[in-house]
């Protein structure tokens, strides 16, 4: 999957609606409607700008973001896996098929002390759920996978979503 | 896994991660979707809010597409952890900051409007906690935040 890039500008009214929506759409009977009120857009112009940007691949989906911790997801792996670079791609694509992954990139080494080019986040209820899934992509790479490894989280000192600010000053989460 | 959900609750995270209608009255299509009415799914969702269930619903926007951004880590003398994530908490630019359990402890994304910014702020970022940033940016994508199957039980 690569990304595009001729990507199309945002103008001033996606922006706009960036900054309106980033915090969450709201829960009442019309929310497109909602929003539009508040930047004088009919909701029809909302709708339209919102899935132009899920078409284009500035927005990747719209949905609900659990908070997964409460949820009981205590356990939080990211696994890190060396990978020869010619496999990388394939092996890529297979692990980023399981449905207990939510993320899975390729990303550069930083030799000698870090070998590891593919990170894949595993979600669990407990740690030994999340073995129980790592053990299941070593399985199914074989000898494919040099080395591997799983840093847990042990504290989440910052996490905030998206933040866009007004003058052009444009962060984005991952 | 919590067990003071309700069916409905249930069912609404599981459907809702991704696709969430994008139409005039969005609540009340996933309550056809479900069987019962709008009214029901909107309470439920209020009270997944209240109770800290639910971030948000939302969208979720490319890395990458809007501005520049990396993954990035350091590795922090165990007992300079607390003051050095202090020192990151001034940064707007960062904005997920984990500590994990490895030698590389400290992980966090860096975003800025362009690649130039991005540069500056982590050579700032080194300058302030005199520790060396590595970045790790995403070279390749294979499966994006899309969400992940919950098991309930």
């Amino acid at each position: 999957m690569n990304i595009p890039d001729d990507l199309p500008e945002l103008d001033g009214i996606d922006q706009a609606l960036i900054r309106a929506t980033q915090t969450g759409l709201p829960i009442s009977s019309t929310p497109y409607s909602d929003i539009g009120l508040g930047l004088g857009l009919s909701p029809d112009v909302v709708e339209q700008r919102i899935q132009r940007m899920l078409d284009v691949g500035i927005i990747r989906r719209i949905g609900i973001i659990p908070n997964h911790y409460k949820l009981g997801y205590q356990a939080n792996g990211m696994s890190v896996w060396d990978i020869e670079d010619q496999l990388v791609d394939q092996v890529g694509e297979q692990i980023g098929a399981l449905d207990f992954v939510s993320h899975c990139y390729r990303r550069p080494r930083h030799l000698p002390e870090w070998p590891f080019n593919l990170f894949a986040m595993v979600h669990g209820t407990s740690r030994d759920v999340v073995e129980a899934h790592v053990a299941e992509i070593r399985d199914l790479l074989g000898d494919a996978a040099r080395d591997h490894r799983i840093l847990y989280s042990r504290r989440i000192l910052k996490k905030t979503g998206l933040r866009w600010h007004k003058g052009g000053e444009r962060k984005c989460c991952d | 896994m919590d067990k003071t959900l309700s069916p409905i609750q249930r069912r609404l995270i599981d459907v809702c991660q991704h696709n969430f209608p994008i139409e005039p009255d969005p609540y009340s299509t996933l309550a056809t979707k479900l069987g019962c009415d709008e009214a029901t799914v909107i309470d439920a969702f209020k009270d997944l809010k209240a109770k800290g269930y639910l971030a948000r619903i939302g969208a979720t926007y490319a890395t990458g597409r809007i501005g520049a951004s990396t993954l990035a880590a350091m590795e922090v003398p165990e007992a300079d952890i607390e003051k050095v994530a202090q020192k990151l908490g001034r940064f707007t630019e960062i904005n997920h900051n984990y500590e994990r359990e490895d030698k590389l402890n400290l992980w966090f994304v860096v975003t800025a409007a362009d690649q130039p910014t991005l540069t500056r702020t982590i050579r700032d970022i080194e300058i302030v906690t005199s520790l060396k940033v590595h970045r790790m940016p995403m070279v390749e994508h294979y499966r994006l935040d899309l969400g992940f199957a919950l098991q309930w039980n």
